[in-house]
């Protein structure tokens, strides 16, 4: 996660993904692997499991650049992830946290 | 090297009839999960944390072990026995610096979607996160080389995680897949009631059909199209239904250096390879290309120069296995994901028998006009000379390896390939010290085959400890190492465009590689030497076991012709 002014923030299109995963050791770190070393942007990651615990399910923050849909396609191929859907930058999820982050 | 998928169900259903409940350590479960899997071979070295497998290992005679002298070498001859054969081969390191000397050998196969499972030893897992004596991050380091890796927490999990790994290196686009079982878990009794099945690659996706047709519309209207060959065609066995559809369409088929083989260079239709070392013509003729027709290749920036400027007039076609190659460098107009084979199959019957005379002429005319420049490939003291002297002795069943560097770009030029997994080759990592470890795992997964590795002074210096490897195995492997006390691409890449200024690339000292391959226990022919140096050639080819045939060049000679690094490739130096 790269620190951007809150200018530059809201400067940038935004998207949410929404990723159902396997729940165990090293699939966070997969994910969120993919995204750093391409120097991509995560601005927000939130993370629970689901159901009896086997699967997770990860919320991503991300910039909305021209690399997102080869990053979409990057993120299908790992194994523990089950499916991505995407969504816009309003997604309820993000905002409702909003008065855990006040400065 | 592996067994076919027949002979890897029959072992299965052999060891079923013996299927009663035992009590088994995790270490003698992976073994068992190697045999039945059909592996007959393995490289590797041992070491503390992955002694417990290496004592399961000592109770079978049904799996040969290579005793590598690096772990590099151990994973680079995984890579060959994969790569000669198609199937996923095994390689074996402890932990730490174990682990850390396979990552390269690791990253190659990712880069070269080569199928290898590495299996690691890793310290007792109450000790992981203490700086435990030879602890390292295996899988955290492995997981951008990977396509996928596993830390294994007890035994149970081996019966799921070994056949999966099989499973995922050889599924879809392939690549290797790393196991780090720590040495407490290898040591784990549990009782085994049932075996899983083999891993077995699990089929691609069926294609869009639509888009099937829709390119095959494209390929009628097209009228100077090209057939553009990568790996993809190799690993999916697709070379002769490639080959059809270039006949059937009269297509000018340019391959990759990962699909050197797919055509025979000398089929009419052939235009060699393409990019940064192609020759004029097949450049040239990209240039005026109206639709581009992708199979299993990824536009990489060697073979396609400046992406804006390559085949700026045309269409594109991509059809590839792996969904996130279309559209990541070009954006195609007709993307086909899908296993290329089945796709080729389907295509074929669609498309209609086309003779493109005109293009074919124009295309011939480049080729005669704009040939490949081999001088001196009549006199085998020179480079290319010596490259088609060896071809000249040899028949199309040989297999041919290479290191990295010029000599690997001039063999990719001038050595006559005509057969798919002939050519065993670092493309993507550009890894020296390739070719040597490479070139033993192929001899031995292919004993019957003679093995020719073309090497560097200076690449082989980068796996040289595998010579004594190869002796003990009396692997088929000749070695001609074109010496030219040089780091040959960046002398010519520093003479050409760093102003001359030569610096770090000429050897001051160098080895007596003839004593040096003597002192390893393998035999030596010096060409410089041999007065008749076709005659010596031949004979040192023909004898059965390891050789070293050492042959100096001149370091002034270069690789032409040469896309400069970030231009377009019709503005090619030399040649």
């Amino acid at each position: 996660m790269n620190a951007l002014t809150q200018n530059e923030r809201n400067a940038l299109a935004r998207a949410v993904l929404e990723l159902d995963v396997n729940n165990h050791a090293g699939v966070m770190s997969h994910v969120v692997g993919l995204f750093s070393r391409r120097a991509y942007n995560v601005d927000g990651i939130l993370v629970m499991p689901v159901g009896d615990g086997g699967k997770s399910r990860i919320w991503l923050l991300v910039n909305e650049d021209a690399r997102l849909p080869q990053m979409i396609k990057q993120v299908e191929k790992l194994e523990d992830v089950l499916a991505v859907r995407r969504h816009g930058a309003d997604h309820a999820v993000f905002e409702r946290l909003e008065e855990f982050f006040q400065a | 090297m592996s067994a076919t998928p027949t002979e890897i169900r029959n072992a299965a259903a052999e060891a079923a009839c013996r299927s009663a409940v035992e009590t088994l350590s995790g270490a003698q479960i992976v073994v068992r999960l190697l045999e039945r899997q059909g592996i007959t071979t393995v490289a590797g070295i041992p070491g503390g944390a992955i002694l417990p497998l290496y004592d399961a290992l000592s109770e079978t005679d049904r799996i040969h072990h290579v005793l590598a002298r690096h772990e590099q070498g151990a994973g680079f001859m995984a890579q060959g026995m994969a790569r000669a054969t198609g199937k996923p081969a095994v390689c074996l390191a402890s932990s730490g610096p174990g682990a850390t000397n396979l990552l390269t050998a690791i990253a190659d196969a990712k880069l070269d979607s080569i199928p290898i499972v590495a299996i690691t030893g890793q310290v007792p897992k109450a000790m992981i996160g203490t700086d435990a004596f030879q602890e390292v991050d295996t899988y955290g380091l492995t997981i951008p080389i990977t396509k996928h890796n596993f830390l294994v927490s007890s035994a149970e999990e081996l019966l799921d995680v070994i056949p999966r790994a099989f499973t995922i290196a050889a599924s879809g686009r392939p690549g290797p897949v790393l196991v780090d079982i720590p040495k407490d878990v290898q040591n784990q009794r549990i009782e085994v009631t049932e075996w899983p099945a083999p891993g077995l690659p699990e089929p691609a996706p069926a294609a869009d059909a639509a888009a099937i047709l829709a390119a095959v519309e494209m390929i009628a209207q097209a009228e100077k199209p090209i057939l553009y060959l990568g790996g993809g065609v190799v690993h999916s066995g697709a070379a002769p239904l490639a080959v059809a559809l270039a006949e059937k369409a009269s297509l000018p088929t340019v391959m990759t250096l990962m699909a050197l083989g797919a055509m025979p260079v000398d089929h009419p239709l052939s235009l060699g390879m393409l990019g940064m070392h192609g020759a004029r013509c097949t450049n040239l003729a990209l240039d005026e290309c109206d639709l581009l027709i992708a199979v299993g290749a990824r536009f990489d920036d060697r073979a396609t120069g400046k992406v804006a400027a390559f085949c700026p007039g045309a269409k594109i076609i991509h059809i590839d296995i792996d969904p996130s190659e279309l559209d990541k460098i070009k954006t195609a107009h007709v993307g086909i994901a899908g296993d290329v084979g089945e796709v080729l199959r389907a295509l074929l019957p669609l498309v209609q028998p086309t003779l493109r005379k005109r293009w074919l002429s124009h295309v011939a005319g480049l080729k005669v006009a704009h040939p490949l420049q081999t001088p001196g490939i009549d006199d085998p003291r020179t480079h290319y000379g010596l490259i088609a002297a060896v071809a000249a002795a040899l028949d199309d069943e040989a297999t041919v390896a290479t290191d990295v560097g010029q000599h690997q770009m001039w063999v990719a030029q001038a050595y006559p390939l005509r057969r798919p997994r002939q050519w065993l080759t670092s493309g993507g990592l550009g890894t020296m010290g390739f070719g040597v470890p490479a070139a033993i795992g192929a001899a031995l997964a292919e004993p019957q085959r003679t093995v020719v590795c073309f090497t560097g002074d200076g690449s082989i210096l980068m796996n040289i400890q595998e010579l004594v490897t190869a002796a003990e195995e009396g692997a088929n492997v000749k070695i001609v190492l074109m010496n030219n006390a040089t780091l040959g691409l960046v002398y010519q890449q520093q003479t050409l465009f760093y102003g001359e200024r030569i610096y770090a690339s000429k050897f001051q000292a160098v080895p007596d590689f003839i004593k040096v391959a003597e002192g390893f226990g393998i035999r030596a022919v010096d060409l410089d030497r041999a007065d008749q140096p076709r005659a010596a050639l031949a004979e040192a080819l023909n004898t059965p076991g390891p050789c070293l045939i050492h042959a100096s060049i001149d370091r002034h000679e270069k690789v032409y012709p040469m896309v400069p690094p970030g231009a377009s490739n019709k503005d090619m130096i030399g040649g």
